[in-house]
């Protein structure tokens, strides 16, 4: 970070104040940046609106110094798990191998007001469950959507949009930017590509096209390279078929399981459960905040049923990608049985000779297929449309269609300044029957059953996104229904820990108090001993209107907004599809109710908060 | 007089100080009601809540597998209704039916003092069920707590007009004797507290902020409401009265703190009515293991008053022992301690003081029986009675037997029929059910409907079953060391094979279990007892009368169920060939050797001297 011109044309800070800033980051490491990050956040949010609104560095995730001269293009993307990031830090690097200046983004580092003179804009962007942004994208994707986005007749722009076509809104958020991009009279440089779970075999292909678009319509000569000898990446290196989150796994532990213990009544419709694991010797540490890589195994009876229902032989070894298991293995810990590959489902329509299987697969089915397909494991695939020996799957082509099966991340729980060489979890067994058999997500049920003493494959995935406020006096609010209340746990016993100063209230709901009241006894210990202040909870089916964490905020609006005006931090962790929604609709009503302005008002001040660190999301 | 009143308030125990802030039994129940984040009470209001009828429990079977969930104890509560002498007519029985099947988990329940027993109604259904009951006319006031309870009075099948005219004035007693505070009202039937300061608190879900403006309890008690009988401490612990008309003792006379035994003969006219009763005074079961302090103990007979100065008597022994009565140590806080401390003599001295009545010399009154009857029974002018075996007074809809639903089905029947003006449900003091002035017509519609729901249990079971009685003990109740009534079918079924093998299946034996010493089913006062020590372990008392007049002895300490026949089988072998004709069990157990018979005051030591 040696350029002192790192900073953006854009920032507003005096040409002294930019060099001073670009003096004191030089050399840091990236622990102590973000330190300072939430120090100036902090800092920032005691002056007012007006003035932290330009104070703010934080966010702003510059991945690169732009060149001297104004950049020619931006990239931005908006990332959940971080393919979108890396595919939009690849584009930055093809173009700049290509001589094209370029800056690359987050998306909530956006400064809104610049897209009305923006010229060349390529949007990497993934899409969420129900069609959802990912949270960093969320004010940006909304402000474009809204009737507020202004025309943008200047605009070049390319959308490369990400999902998972099991999924009915399949790269939902692409398609809506890339149609509101043209409605608003920009100019699409290239058709958007819809890249699902299988990323390079469409993102590269698109990239490379962009980059050699680019670089000829932008007339910068190229480098010391031609077309034909345009960056070919590594496509390992770049994306894996695995989640590139995974670059953090190479620090897995085998954890040793301490505790393990349902915390809901056998009454409870849900399994819940407390889990401890040792992380002792593992050089492994994490922050309030962080999330706990888990690889598991999938249900034991599946991968048997599976093996049985193909005939294969489980010993027999099968070689994928450089990889040799036995059969058994590749079935019982290795592939996702639960999700089928659209490419997996076309193979098996071939082999099945289903004319009904095709036809679900023609594009115009689309919605059927959601709804018929998508659920289904593999096991149901292979039983109801089954096979002639003659056109048998043979076990390396099957397994070759498969995804992988990936850990799953779980918001820790626990706080190691209180448990020390401890990391907890809250883990719901994910459980339901459909056509007639029990089905279970596999890493929750691997953990269910987990025995004390036995070992547990994990890693810390940093979460910086969710973090507790530097300055301990702050007060914060946290809305953690359902195991969404996890990382409140570890927010409370750290706060505790550290006898920060500052309120803490906790929002909770679940169905049944008696019968899934999670951590009960530790909450009221904690309001008890002064660590906790204030709980409100909506138990939704205790009685014949449901209530949930949302309607306990409208209920609480007067005190709600005197908190997050006198600066408190507002937390959200939990379900991304319903609750969340819910909840930020909430929170616009009480803003705009209390300070009496309109919704749309409402929600810039929330986006402002967020903008601030001080509206935090951990949804899935 | 006051001079309970004086001692220091730091010598007081803790339930003192607790009853003189809860502002005329208010308390912060308000509060308490409205905390979202627990199913339990705050401390203090899990005392404040028993004078409203109300006992704060937990399910004790999944107490620990909570605990290991980080989950608090299942906690709800029990409501008892204050119903004197039991009595209820077949639309309230519907009422109450209804309000158990509501708010309810297990049925309806009989106690051994005649009233209903709702259990496992949450905290959030607390206001609710207390205004379905009281929809019936029905209330809870004071059915717990430091003060009168609800007032047992005889069933009495035979003598209807006797009966009406002791339900009367025992009902109008226990009117007399509710605390004045209108907390009751207030607080679950939405009256308007006469102060202004005592609008309810903001039901915030608020824990640990600073509390709005929520006045203390003690600013909200108006002057005027100071309680006339009770003060503002109550009494210092729970108070019983009985009445009883010989010859049947089935309230227990002996065992309340007041009994009032009425003595019945002709008038100037030749009417039989009541006259007058003879006063006892000083019963009570509660004791604690090993604490020679405690004993149960029979009452002391005071003398003979008239009918009319029934109220002013029961006012003057209240008052004694309101003044006098322990307020240091709970467990000798009863009546039975006060005078057994200081003497029946000064205790008549003071109640006739205090009430200007003199004691004439007890009349002489005889009882021949202690328990209920059961099947159809006939009395005065033919009028026809039902008693019904209800097993430690449990009525629910189970797998085996729907009797809540068949005694719902007589209920109705009496409705739609029009006699529910005449026709009366009585809970027995045994736990039992008799419906009196059933209309012959309906007789056999009645019959059928008890046949076919099994409810006729006395006709096939053995006497043991028929005639025991059982205190609620596990899972609900807090101070249960055993189990009583779930266990009473299955060791009544142990007793009775035990006394058939030993040629005596046609013996009564009077059996009464309970989960701890305190005593709810009147342990102490029956032929054989099992008092609850530890989970399966009890402590065998042999030796009382079957009337109610003579208290068992401790004979073999915490003994297992193989051990309790073990213990048995030896006795009932020798009181099967040494037994003189219609000898009881109790009587020969005296008479043998096997237990030191002792009258009570004397009993009391020997009890607590054989506990060490």
């Amino acid at each position: 970070m040696a350029n002192r011109s790192a900073l953006p044309a854009q920032a507003p800070l005096s040409s002294l104040s930019s060099v001073k800033l670009a003096e004191l980051c030089e050399g840091l490491d990236s622990a102590s940046l973000w330190w300072i990050s939430g120090y100036t956040a902090a800092s920032a949010s005691y002056k007012s609106a007006a003035e932290n609104a330009a104070a703010l560095t934080s966010e702003a995730k510059y991945k690169e110094p732009a060149p001297a001269a104004e950049p020619q293009s931006t990239i931005l993307y908006g990332s959940q798990s971080g393919n979108a990031e890396r595919l939009a830090m690849a584009v930055f690097e093809d173009l700049k191998a290509a001589g094209v200046g370029a800056r690359v983004l987050r998306a909530d580092a956006y400064p809104l007001k610049a897209l009305k003179t923006e010229t060349n804009l390529y949007v990497v962007i993934s899409t969420q469950g129900d069609g959802d942004p990912p949270e960093d994208a969320r004010t940006l994707v909304e402000h474009i959507l809204s009737k507020r986005a202004p025309q943008l007749n200047q605009l070049n722009f390319a959308v490369l949009g990400l999902g998972d076509s099991s999924y009915p809104k399949f790269c939902w958020v692409g398609k809506n930017l890339d149609e509101r991009f043209a409605e608003l009279g920009g100019t699409r440089l290239q058709a958007r590509a819809d890249v699902d779970v299988d990323i390079d075999s469409v993102a590269l292909p698109w990239i490379s096209l962009l980059v050699e678009r680019e670089k000829l319509r932008l007339k910068i000569a190229p480098v010391g390279a031609s077309i034909a000898f345009l960056p070919v990446r590594d496509s390992s290196k770049l994306i894996t078929k695995v989640e590139p989150k995974l670059a953090t796994a190479s620090k897995t532990f085998e954890a040793l399981v301490l505790a393990n213990q349902r915390i809901t009544t056998d009454k409870s419709q849900k399994n819940i459960r407390h889990i401890e694991l040792s992380l002792q010797g593992s050089n492994l540490s994490y922050q309030p905040g962080d999330a706990l890589g888990v690889h598991g195994s999938n249900s034991p009876e599946l991968a048997a049923q599976i093996l049985d229902a193909l005939q294969f032989d489980g010993a027999s070894l099968v070689n994928i990608a450089d990889q040799s298991h036995s059969v058994e293995t590749w079935l019982s810990q290795r592939l996702d049985l639960r999700k089928l590959p659209r490419k997996l489902v076309e193979a098996h329509a071939l082999r099945a000779e289903c004319d009904a299987l095709k036809a679900l697969l023609q594009p115009e089915r689309a919605p059927v297929y959601a709804e018929k397909i998508a659920n289904m494991d593999l096991l149901d695939l292979i039983q109801r449309y089954p096979i002639k020996p003659s056109n048998r799957w043979d076990s390396a082509a099957l397994f070759s269609l498969l995804r992988p099966l990936t850990p799953r991340l779980y918001s820790i729980a626990s706080s190691q300044a209180a448990v020390g060489d401890e990391v907890h979890l809250t883990v719901a067994q994910l459980k339901y029957d459909l056509h007639g058999r029990t089905r279970v997500g596999a890493i929750s049920n691997s953990l269910a059953h987990a025995n004390i003493d036995a070992n547990v494959r994990v890693f810390v995935e940093r979460n910086e996104r969710f973090r507790l406020p530097i300055d301990g006096a702050r007060d914060i609010v946290m809305i953690g229904p359902g195991t969404g209340v996890a990382p409140f746990r570890s927010f409370v016993q750290e706060r505790a820990e550290a006898g920060a100063r500052g309120r803490n209230w906790l929002f909770f709901g679940n169905p049944h108090f008696r019968e899934d009241f999670l951590y009960q006894l530790e909450w009221q210990q904690a309001l008890k001993k002064g660590q906790l202040h204030r709980m409100d909870v909506a138990f939704s089916r205790d009685q014949a209107e449901k209530v949930y964490v949302q309607h306990r905020l409208l209920t609480q609006a007067q005190q709600l907004y005197q908190w997050i005006e006198g600066g408190a931090h507002v937390y959200v962790c939990g379900d991304a599809n319903q609750m969340a929604k819910d909840v930020d609709a909430s929170l616009r009503q009480i803003i705009a109710k209390e300070k009496a302005i309109d919704l749309e008002a409402a929600g810039d001040y929330l986006s402002q908060l967020s903008s601030e660190q001080r509206y935090q999301r951990d949804i899935y | 007089m006051q001079d309970s009143n004086n001692v220091a308030d730091a010598k007081l125990s803790a339930v003192e100080k607790i009853k003189k802030d809860s502002a005329q039994l208010r308390g912060e129940l308000l509060k308490s009601l409205a905390d979202p984040l627990t199913g339990a009470l705050r401390e203090a209001d899990q005392t404040v809540i028993k004078y409203h009828g109300s006992y704060q429990q937990d399910d004790r079977d999944v107490r620990a597998d909570r605990r290991d969930a980080k989950l608090e104890p299942e906690y709800s509560f029990m409501i008892r209704t204050r119903t004197p002498g039991g009595v209820l007519s077949p639309e309230q029985w519907l009422g109450l039916d209804a309000v158990a099947r509501k708010y309810a988990s297990r049925g309806l329940r009989i106690t051994s003092r005649q009233a209903l027993q709702f259990h496992g109604v949450i905290k959030t259904a607390l206001k609710a069920t207390m205004q379905a009951i009281n929809a019936n006319l029905i209330d809870t006031l004071a059915a717990c707590g430091d003060v009168n309870r609800n007032i047992a009075v005889a069933v009495n099948p035979a003598q209807s007009r006797i009966h009406a005219e002791v339900y009367q004035a025992s009902a109008k007693l226990s009117d007399r004797l509710l605390p004045n505070s209108r907390a009751y009202y207030e607080i679950w039937l939405d009256e308007k507290a006469a102060s202004s300061q005592s609008a309810e608190p903001e039901l915030a879900q608020t824990n640990g902020e600073k509390s709005p403006t929520y006045s203390s309890p003690k600013a909200v008690q108006a002057q005027d409401e100071i309680d006339p009988i009770y003060g503002d401490r109550y009494l210092p612990r729970k108070f019983k009265i009985g009445v009883v008309v010989p010859p049947i003792n089935d309230v227990d006379i002996y065992t309340q703190d007041l009994g009032f035994i009425a003595i019945v003969g002709p008038d100037a006219d030749g009417v039989t009515q009541v006259q007058g009763y003879n006063v006892t005074a000083g019963g009570g079961m509660g004791a604690s293991h090993n604490d020679a302090e405690t004993f149960p103990r029979l009452a002391d007979t005071l003398g003979y008053i008239d009918k009319s100065d029934m109220e002013a008597i029961a006012l003057a022994v209240v008052s004694t022992q309101k003044d006098f009565g322990n307020r240091q140590v709970r467990k000798r806080a009863r009546l039975k301690y006060t005078i057994e401390d200081r003497g029946v003599a000064w205790f008549i001295e003071q109640v006739e003081q205090r009430s200007g009545v003199r004691f004439a010399p007890a009349r002489v009154a005889q009882f021949d029986s202690g328990g209920d009857q059961f099947g159809w029974l006939t009395g005065e002018n033919g009028a026809l009675q039902l008693g019904l075996r209800i097993v430690a007074g449990r009525i629910e809809d189970s797998e085996s037997a729907g009797h809540l639903s068949a005694i719902r089905r007589l209920a109705e029947l009496f409705v739609e029929s029009r006699h529910s003006q005449i026709t009366q449900f009585r809970l027995t003091p045994n736990q039992n059910l008799l419906i009196a002035h059933v209309a012959p017509e309906l007789r056999a519609q009645v019959q059928s409907i008890v046949a076919a729901a099994g409810l006729d249990i006395w006709v096939n079971s053995g006497s043991v079953l028929t005639h025991a009685l059982a205190c609620v003990a596990l899972p609900t109740c807090g101070l249960a060391m055993a189990e009583a009534e779930r266990y009473l079918p299955e060791f009544s079924g142990k007793l009775q094979a035990l006394l058939h093998v030993e040629g005596l299946g046609d013996a009564p034996l009077q059996l009464r279990i309970s989960g701890c010493p305190n005593g709810c089913s009147r342990p102490y006062a029956s032929e054989v007892a099992l008092v609850g020590k530890a989970p399966g372990r009890y402590n065998l008392m042999l030796g009382g009368d079957h009337l109610g007049t003579r208290l068992n002895q401790l004979y073999q300490e915490n003994l297992a169920e193989a051990e309790l026949l073990a213990a048995l089988q030896p006795i009932f072998r020798s009181y099967a060939s040494q037994r003189n004709p219609a000898e009881r069990f109790g009587d020969y157990c005296v008479r043998a050797g096997v237990v030191q018979p002792q009258r009570a005051k004397s009993a009391a030591q020997l009890i607590a001297s054989t506990l060490i």
